[in-house]
């Protein structure tokens, strides 16, 4: 039986004192909101188009017949619906999000003004590069800052996402090992990588082996060394990693991955906690993607779009997936086939030329901080969480003791003999009006909460969320599990049944079947 | 510094709470050899007012689609999108939200995510569609690893009207995930047929419609081939608005459908972000990539929405997952599905109908100038044309009119000669018939 | 009295006339937790041991079910498809995953027997 199903024992109006059942199910501000398909006027519209003039089909007998299925809603209805449907979220524009890993930070609406100027956003990827020549400039401009912060030479821009960032650097990795003759069948992760990381070297032939982290919480070297060998294309590292700390030793497992002749691929998921202050070709790193939906705020949209842009190291430039943009005898051109400098390109790895709308919002946000706001935007998110660790250390356990990057992280024993859960306890924090920070990842600890408060957070935010948690913690001692197992309480809807989703997946809405009338009709 | 609220005093006092002197001391970890002192080469922080000068400066040095007639499609399609998508979009709990990992809270993304799933699969005529993809060709390459593990074979199949950029991603997907691409030729308006070459080891086909010529298919009975054989049929869709006419891919027997959405609620963006659609049937669903939300019930029996079917994903299944993708395109998801809102069954109707007009009406005119016949026996908003001269020099003299005349295949297909003076042209709704007649005699001209 | 034998991935097998019959033990399915979905082999699929058989969902895992012994794929619990749950609440009998064609009946002597397997999870805490 699931846990969730008791909570049904609890008596609500404790939790919800004064609030009763409604005639119209609504409560107040939180409204319940039908499907469009339950709206459905059939003929109506929310869009005025002219009547097309008669004209000869040329469709060629390959028309639609038959309805396609869509509802017909007016504009008022639509912005209504989609309006009702914002307000059952909760957004960095509510409340701190300290998801950890993820870099909830504030997104400046500057980005969004720019990104819709008619000269950026009105642009055909395939019109002749001779009309577009700014746009051309702001990519410029943009892989300049990223090849300043991070000190690496070259950037693949193409990539989606950092996930598709990772495929791109492995894949460029892979293409170098060949083109040496010397293609190898084993990537190192660490066991407290981020699950991409794994799917992507898979993904690209390579067999996976694990490398586990040492009692402070940082990657095994001695481990990893063991495992080093002429069969290691490349080890996969965070930094800092995902246990909110920085690979001390990043320097000399460089030099032991270089000696190995494999390459040093790092997820800059972490990127945050450090730039302006350290720049990744430093650490011997020759291979890094970048999110900038998280480092450099374009917004997180619910899932996306992202961009995932990746640095690469002399060795690796040449294999960077196409379009390149070159400094040519004439200015900046775009390559788009495998010619000339992008002889050995590895080929295309998305369409068109990349995630150019978040280019302009990343590049608005980094020139607006400059070189100095940078740097304090590092400072002041391993500021932010370190002070948030020394407000929760008493209360809370640390697996790792002592100072963290940007995030920190704090396993489950604080719970022991609670009854609580990490669940139970990230859904207590829902009613209190914050969005849980990440739970059970990385794997490496157990029931793992991991909180990145981000610099755009105030010191009074910090101290208003520390003593909540505080009096959540104190809650758990007391020896209410009840009260967190029935959580989240007042919110759009209470803990769902994940169960019944995966078991019988009912993933569209479906016309409901004739009704009996029809069918008798017949 | 405008988004940074920590004051020095709140610094000092945290810095204090803390016990260190000074944030150097929480970055002594660092090795030294790789500490910077100073600040990167890099400009200063900078107010609104310069960075949109910057900005905008860099903006205006384009020719925007909409400063000129503008004919522009092969993949992406300038349509217009209602004012209230963008404010919609906007709003602070759809812009600043997360992936919806904690339904209670993620109710509004949930609920909008199922509503584009079955917008998706309503227009393709399928059984189900994801949550998203980056774009059409990931979405493609995508539907052909998918198409590998539900057949347990390794060859795929490309037709030569798939659009380049989606063989190419297909391509380098193959090389490096490990599975055969045969493509076939190029061969706009000519009978491709693709039967003779399934066999017993064949994965999939994958056949675009409209193709990338514009040339509409039926591809029922190359479905029937491919089933006979055991494999799957992927149909790409470049122009999703053509599905507001034309039949779809679910109708033809298709088993994947890979698109992009960008035509619906997002602009064109020099390339990028686009929008992925992803749909297939219901017996294949564990075998889909991507994100999927799934309707469900609360502790008090309210219908809601969870993400489901996750342990196909990266987050869990590791090295096993269906494909590594994480973030993928929610908030254009977000876009196509209120633009599809408004749209509503009508509005997507008329708005396919005004765009074969305007087509119809372009390849009319141009088949009036001298030299320029049209390749096309059908099309939807988008045909190709063979000019008398090659067509690269015409479009840039064009683009020197300001007149955006379309996109020379040349630009695709630059070592194929014998496809250098065909011209791709679309027209949308947006087009006036002003900007038909600028077209007409520019080319006249540029042709004399 | 079924002879009952264990894996250290937490598999059960059990003789049934010529055919071993496997599942996952009580063990595995709460640290699993609700069950959505099992994947089972094709009828007639040989596996080995120690190879993977089938695979079990739950809403946050996916888990390998390995083969205690070798053997050819005689039956597959089709009850599954309807009803996963069975597989937390019966695990032993009716979530049965697959009964397969014994190639080596000697396999089962140096597998755990019921005593053992009881020691090795208490040991896992």
């Amino acid at each position: 039986m699931n846990d969730w199903s008791r909570a049904l024992s609890v008596d609500r109006a404790e939790a919800q004192p004064g609030s009763g059942a409604t005639f119209s199910g609504n409560r107040g501000l939180q409204i319940e909101e039908k499907l469009i398909f339950d709206e459905d006027g059939p003929g109506r519209c929310g869009v005025d188009l002219p009547e097309p003039p008669p004209f000869k089909a040329r469709l060629g007998g390959i028309e639609r017949h038959g309805p396609i299925g869509l509802p017909g809603l007016s504009e008022p209805q639509v912005i209504r619906h989609f309006t009702r449907l914002s307000q059952k979220n909760y957004a960095i524009d509510s409340g701190l999000y300290p998801l950890g890993s993820c870099t909830m930070k504030h997104n400046p609406r500057l980005s969004e003004k720019l990104a819709r100027l008619p000269g950026l956003a009105d642009i055909h990827p395939l019109q002749p590069l001779s009309t577009v020549p700014g746009a051309l400039e702001l990519i410029d401009k943009l892989a300049h800052w990223l090849k300043i912060l991070t000190g690496m030479p070259a950037v693949a821009l193409s990539p989606g996402a950092g996930a598709h960032g990772e495929l791109c650097g492995m894949m460029t990795i892979r293409t170098a090992l060949e083109a040496r003759g010397d293609p190898r069948r084993r990537v190192l992760v660490p066991e407290s990588a981020h699950g991409t990381n794994p799917a992507t070297a898979a993904a690209c032939g390579y067999a996976v082996d694990s490398i586990p982290a040492n009692a402070r919480g940082r990657v095994d070297g001695k481990a990893l060394e063991a495992k080093l060998g002429p069969d290691v294309a490349a080890l996969m590292l965070t930094n800092p990693n995902t246990c909110g700390l920085f690979e001390d030793e990043i320097v000399e497992i460089a030099a032991a991955v270089h000696r190995a002749g494999a390459f040093f691929y790092c997820d800059g998921a972490n990127f945050n906690a450090i730039v302006g202050r350290v720049r990744p070709a430093d650490l011997g790193i020759d291979c890094m993607h970048l999110n900038l939906h998280k480092t450099f705020s374009t917004p997180h949209g619910g899932g996306g779009p992202g961009s995932g842009p990746v640095m690469l190291a002399a060795g690796l430039a040449p294999y960077a997936p196409l379009p390149w943009l070159v400094h040519g005898a004439n200015g900046l051109e775009l390559v788009e086939h495998r010619a000339g400098p992008a002889e050995a390109a590895i080929g295309r790895l998305k369409g068109f030329h990349g995630q150019i709308g978040m280019f302009v919002r990343a590049l608005a946000y980094m020139m607006s901080h400059g070189a100095d706001g940078l740097r304090q935007v590092a400072e002041d998110a391993v500021l932010n969480a370190n002070y948030l660790r020394v407000l929760l250390e008493g209360e809370l356990s640390l697996p790792f003791p002592g100072p963290c990057m940007h995030e920190v992280l704090f396993d489950d024993r604080f719970l022991q003999d609670t009854g609580v859960t990490t669940l139970d306890f990230a859904k207590a924090l829902i009613d209190e009006g914050y969005h849980p920070m990440t739970m059970y990842f990385p794997l490496i600890v157990h029931g793992a909460m991991l909180i990145e408060p981000t610099e755009t957070e105030s010191k009074a935010t910090l101290d208003e969320f520390a003593a909540v948690v505080k009096s959540l913690a104190d809650a758990a001692h007391a020896g209410d599990p009840a009260r967190f197992r029935a959580a989240p309480m007042l919110v759009p809807r209470r803990r769902l049944d994940e169960t019944a989703a995966a078991r019988k997946p009912v993933l569209r809405w479906r016309p409901e079947p004739a009704n009996r009338e029809a069918a008798e009709a017949d | 510094m405008r988004y940074l609220p920590l004051t020095e005093a709140d610094r000092g006092a945290m810095l204090k709470a803390i016990g260190v002197a000074s944030i150097d001391a929480l970055f002594a970890e660092v090795p030294a050899e790789a500490r910077l002192d100073g600040l990167l080469d890099l400009p200063r922080v900078a107010g609104e007012i310069e960075v949109e000068r910057a900005i905008g400066h860099m903006a205006s040095r384009n020719l925007a689609a909409g400063a000129a007639p503008f004919f522009v499609g092969g993949g992406a399609y300038r349509h217009h999108v209602p004012a209230a998508v963008d404010h919609l979009i906007q709003r602070g709990e759809f812009l600043t939200s997360y992936t919806p990992y904690q339904p209670e809270i993620s109710q509004g993304t949930l609920q909008y995510l199922f509503e584009f799933q079955t917008q998706v699969a309503l227009l393709t005529g399928m059984e189900v569609a994801n949550a998203s993809m980056y774009d059409g060709a990931t979405a493609c390459a995508e539907a052909v690893m998918m198409a590998n593990r539900v057949t347990g074979r390794k060859k795929a199949m490309l037709s030569g009207g798939l659009h380049p950029h989606y063989r190419e991603v297909c391509a380098t997907y193959a090389r490096f995930v490990g599975f055969e691409l045969t493509a076939q030729d190029p061969a706009p308006g000519a009978d491709e047929d693709l039967v003779p070459l399934i066999d017993g080891e064949t994965s999939c086909v994958v056949v675009q419609n409209p193709d990338f010529w514009g040339e509409l298919h039926d591809w029922s009975a190359l479905a029937e081939a491919c089933h006979d054989q055991g494999a799957l049929l992927v149909v790409a869709v470049t122009e999703i608005v053509s599905l507001g006419a034309v039949k779809p891919p679910g109708e033809m027997g298709a088993d994947i459908v890979a698109a992009e959405g960008q035509s619906i609620g997002n602009a064109l963006n020099f390339g990028g972000p686009y929008l992925g659609l992803f749909a297939s049937r219901d017996r294949f669903i564990r075998q889909m990539p991507g994100r999927l939300v799934g309707q469900t019930v609360d502790a008090e029996g309210r219908r809601g929405w969870v993400l489901t079917l996750s342990t196909r994903e990266q987050h869990i299944r590791r090295e096993r997952a269906t494909s590594n993708i994480c973030t993928n395109s929610g908030l254009c998801a977000l876009a196509f599905t209120i633009h599809l809102a408004l749209l509503g069954e009508a509005g997507l109707v008329r708005l396919a109908r005004l765009n074969h007009t305007a087509a119809v009406r372009l390849a009319e005119r141009l088949e009036l100038v001298p030299g320029v016949r049209l390749v096309n026996r059908r099309f939807f908003n988008e045909f190709t044309v063979r000019l008398p001269a090659p067509a690269a020099p015409v479009v840039e003299a064009l683009a020197k009119k300001r007149v955006l005349a379309g996109i020379p295949a040349s630009r695709l297909y630059p070592h194929r000669p014998e496809l250098a003076d065909l011209l791709l042209v679309a027209a949308t709704e947006t087009v006036t018939g002003d900007d038909i007649d600028r077209f007409e005699e520019g080319l006249r001209e540029v042709l004399s | 009295m079924t002879d009952l034998r264990f894996t250290k991935d937490h598999e059960w097998v059990r003789l049934d006339g010529d055919l071993a019959v496997i599942g996952i033990t009580d063990y595995a399915q709460s640290q699993l937790g609700d069950v959505v979905y099992v994947e089972l082999p094709e009828i007639g699929r040989r596996v080995d041991q120690g190879k993977e058989a089938a695979v079990v969902e739950s809403v946050k895992a996916a888990s390998e079910v390995y083969a205690p012994v070798s053997g050819e794929v005689a039956e597959v619990n089709d009850a599954l498809a309807a009803d996963p749950a069975k597989v937390n609440a019966d695990p032993m009998g009716e979530g049965w995953f697959v009964k397969l064609r014994l190639a080596d009946p000697k396999q089962l002597d140096a597998l755990m027997d019921e005593a053992a397997y009881q020691r090795f999870v208490e040991e896992q805490h």
